[in-house]
């Protein structure tokens, strides 16, 4: 089944289409059919709405009371941590 | 289209030695941006308004990236403060504290500063994604705190950024 990702970053989309090339590189690896989507941190309750993501990769604090699981996409920005993060996505990606 | 001329700075790099601050002494991340700031409005990059408006976008969206030795940030600010694109670097012997991208409760030690001056947002993303891959290199980062000098780090900036700055 497809998975709903979504990307969340500060003002601008940059840092976000990053780590979200990224995720579709990883779903692609392990051949998980995706749909990632970019959302700024302010939007993020309104698109969690219309767009329930299985999990939500976030480049900036993000509220905690979500309902749906967070990880920092930094490691894919800093490259420390970014084997662990790219292990949990693909955990996440394959969960039910 | 014999005629047509090419705007002057489509080959400029992004990375120039006037815009760059070897070594920079700043006691802070704000006093590292505003003298980066300097360099881009004196380069005619950036209108007077950039330095503090990164400043004021770094207390809600940090740009420190914890890197594996040498810690990096990459300061900038909304469109409407650039005029010309292009990035300032600094590198600090002694490094200033940014907080943490994405980690408002974390700084990082920062030895290299790059102000980013950029005016499309469809080419920050491609800026970034070469950045990043650059900074996840430490022989790269080694190289740029061991330059000692602007042309050099011009040279390493050149070597990396292969997308073109445009002609804006």
């Amino acid at each position: 089944m497809t998975k709903r990702v979504l990307v969340a970053c500060g003002t601008s989309i940059a840092t976000a289409t990053v780590v979200a090339e990224k995720i579709k590189e990883i779903a692609k690896e392990v051949k998980v059919p995706v749909v990632v989507a970019q959302c700024k941190a302010s939007e993020i309750r309104g698109r969690i709405s219309t767009f329930p993501p299985a999990f939500i990769v976030a480049n900036t604090p993000v509220p905690k009371d979500l309902g749906v699981p967070v990880l920092s996409g930094i490691p894919f920005l800093s490259g420390v941590g970014a084997d662990k993060l790219k292990a949990k996505i693909i955990a996440a990606l394959k969960e039910n | 289209m014999g005629t047509t001329q090419m705007p002057t700075d489509v080959q400029e790099p992004w990375v120039r030695e006037e815009l760059v601050i070897v070594p920079l002494q700043a006691a802070t991340a704000n006093d590292a941006i505003t003298q980066l700031g300097a360099k881009l409005q004196a380069a005619g990059c950036v209108k007077e308004s950039w330095a503090q408006a990164a400043i004021d976008r770094e207390k809600v969206f940090a740009t420190g990236l914890p890197t594996e030795e040498i810690g990096v940030a990459i300061p900038h600010t909304d469109v409407e403060h650039v005029l010309k694109q292009a990035i300032a670097v600094g590198v600090l012997e002694e490094p200033v504290k940014f907080v943490e991208m994405g980690n408002p409760d974390s700084t990082v030690p920062v030895r290299i500063v790059c102000a980013l001056a950029v005016a499309q947002s469809e080419l920050m993303v491609k800026l970034l994604q070469q950045l990043v891959e650059v900074f996840q290199s430490p022989a790269v980062l080694r190289a740029i705190t061991g330059a000692g000098n602007a042309a050099k780090i011009v040279e390493i900036f050149e070597q990396h950024l292969t997308i073109n700055r445009g002609g804006n």
